[in-house]
């Protein structure tokens, strides 16, 4: 369905996307997973024929982005971070306009529209003026808007941001029900999202791809066993002996906590580190006060994808929440 | 063809679902309409043809002003709100997007200016105005109207917000405006083209007189077709950028 090869764009002298290959099938969720700025946006909006390639080929069911555009867009339906909307229209006289811009006839439109507005779940929304809805309603029209004339793609960029956890719940099953209609494209830096939500990743750093595959795949690949965070009764240098000799721990620092000692380990590869940690310690004679999962094995492969650069932010996310 | 009205038929219910068109127009009608008392009908008696004159003079300046006040929003308000994204990535082609908003504009301006009507008919009923003069001058105002419209869809291309378009037009047109008095000082040939390019001294007075002349019609048809074009290559290049 989707063709990239050496896609490269400049934004004047800066090279936000460098050399990305890819190829997606038709009817995947495939999310882009980055930090913020890593090119995702870019590649996407390239994708939907909103920016032009500064070198390499993107076609789109067989359309390419440089010879044809006006078809590519006609295949593309794209919702950015913040929903494109015309604040002063009803809902479905919004998504009317929509349909008919984007290539539809009158008939066409008519004909789709309860489809998308029972999909979206917009039914008692439907003859609202759009600025009266919520943030989370809003976003579903824009979802409307991007599947309205039916296209090939969809591609929703940060699709969950700013959505209270009960519309993010809800606005996941939306995405996953578009998958009947269309490949889906998902950007988002959050790593939970698209582990829930995408059949399959592509990890963007420094606008290049850095790896790709299934969530699973990716933390197999990587060998990324995860991290958790230990408080142990004991005294820092026993918990570093024991902490060092055990075969399920890769790195870790310690940290003393009034009576506890805290340790933030990075666990091996395999699914029993975890438990032969926790055995190792209690072995040594430690008291196990709490173990804690601090990141997961998708994170942690993200991390050892990109680095220091993601470290920094996870650690920030962290402790904001 | 299709696709420029539809652009069209949206920006035109965007300026009838808001209070920004309504006052420009209002604002417009009431300073026209005060004007044509204190000014053109003013204190001492005239002729018909002299006070027509006089009530097409401002209506240039009142026309070019609601064509700066109208055209500002056109694309940079969409830039600004985060709306130009669903035109961009709709099959919709430049010159569709531009066309269509300057269409709108031109029909919320030839709306105004139409309405004006009923100054020049008080003339026609009291006075002895001829239906040439009145039809010459409203040709005037249409073809002022989308000249500077035109300059005001570019600058909203360009720019960035409303108020740097607002800014922006309204500097190209007063350097348009006065290029008259530049080739009043100028030597020749630099005199001649300041004074080909004056937007008012040398093709309005025409039409303010009741004169229909070709040459003005293809100057003001001329500055609408570069400044449209040149916002359709603009939007096309954004892409590139």
């Amino acid at each position: 369905m989707i063709e990239v090869e050496g896609l490269t764009r400049y934004y004047g002298d800066f090279a936000a996307v460098q050399d990305a290959s890819f190829s997606i099938g038709e009817r995947e969720i495939v999310g882009f997973l980055g930090l913020n700025g890593a090119g995702k946006s870019t590649i996407l909006k390239v994708i939907a024929g909103l920016l032009m390639p500064s070198a390499g080929t993107v076609r789109v069911g067989g359309v390419d982005a440089l010879e044809d555009p006006d078809t590519l867009r006609t295949k593309i339906g794209f919702l950015p971070e913040e929903p494109p909307l015309y604040r002063e229209m009803q809902v479905r006289e919004f998504l009317r306009w929509a349909g008919q811009a984007k290539g539809c006839s009158a008939k066409e439109v008519d004909a789709e529209l309860p489809k998308v507005i029972e999909l979206c779940d917009l039914g008692t929304m439907q003859h609202k003026v759009i600025d009266e809805l919520s943030h989370g309603y809003r976003k579903r029209v824009g979802i409307a808007q991007a599947i309205i004339h039916r296209p090939e793609v969809v591609i929703l960029d940060e699709p969950i941001s700013g959505l209270d956890p009960q519309q993010i719940v809800e606005m996941r099953k939306v995405v996953r029900s578009l998958k009947e209609r269309a490949t889906v494209l998902i950007s988002s830096h959050i790593l939970t999202e698209v582990a829930v939500t995408c059949d399959r990743v592509l990890v963007i750093h420094g606008g290049r791809i850095v790896a790709t595959g299934s969530t699973d795949e990716l933390a197999e690949q990587q060998g990324g066993g995860g991290s958790v965070t230990l408080s142990l009764r004991g005294t820092v240098d026993a918990v570093k002996e024991a902490l060092s000799s055990s075969d399920a721990v890769t790195d870790f620092e310690v940290d003393e906590d009034e009576a506890l000692v805290r340790a933030d380990v990075t666990l091996a590869d395999g699914e029993r580190a975890r438990d032969e940690l926790v055995a190792h310690v209690v072995a040594a004679g430690l008291g196990v006060f709490a173990v804690a999962d601090t990141v997961s094995e998708l994170e942690q492969a993200f991390l050892q994808l990109t680095r220091g650069d993601a470290k920094a932010t996870l650690a920030k996310e962290e402790k904001a929440s | 063809m299709r696709g420029m009205m539809m652009v069209a038929r949206r920006d035109l219910a965007a300026y009838l679902n808001n209070v920004w068109g309504y006052a420009v127009i209002a604002v417009v009608l009431v300073v026209d309409g005060i004007l044509f008392n204190a000014v053109a009908l003013g204190d001492r008696p005239k002729y018909s043809a002299e006070v027509m004159e006089q009530f097409f003079y401002f209506s240039f300046g009142t026309t070019v002003i609601a064509s700066m006040l109208l055209t500002m929003r056109l694309v940079a308000e969409e830039r600004q709100t985060g709306t130009l994204v669903l035109i961009d990535s709709s099959p919709l082609r430049p010159w569709q997007i531009i066309g269509g908003k300057y269409l709108s504009a031109m029909t919320v301006l030839a709306g105004l200016i139409l309405v004006t009507l009923y100054m020049p008919a008080l003339v026609f009923v009291n006075g002895k105005v001829s239906y040439g003069h009145i039809v010459a001058g409203y040709t005037g105002l249409l073809l002022v109207a989308a000249a500077t419209a035109a300059i005001g869809t570019f600058a909203s291309t360009v720019s960035r917000s409303q108020l740097v378009a607002g800014f922006a037009s309204t500097a190209l047109t007063v350097v348009l405006v006065v290029f008259w008095l530049l080739a009043k000082v100028a030597d020749p040939p630099l005199k001649d083209v300041f004074s080909y390019m004056s937007l008012y001294d040398r093709h309005f007075r025409g039409f303010m007189q009741g004169q229909i002349n070709t040459e003005d019609i293809v100057f003001y048809v001329s500055i609408a077709f570069v400044s449209l074009m040149l916002s359709t290559r603009f939007m096309a290049a954004r892409r590139w950028r």
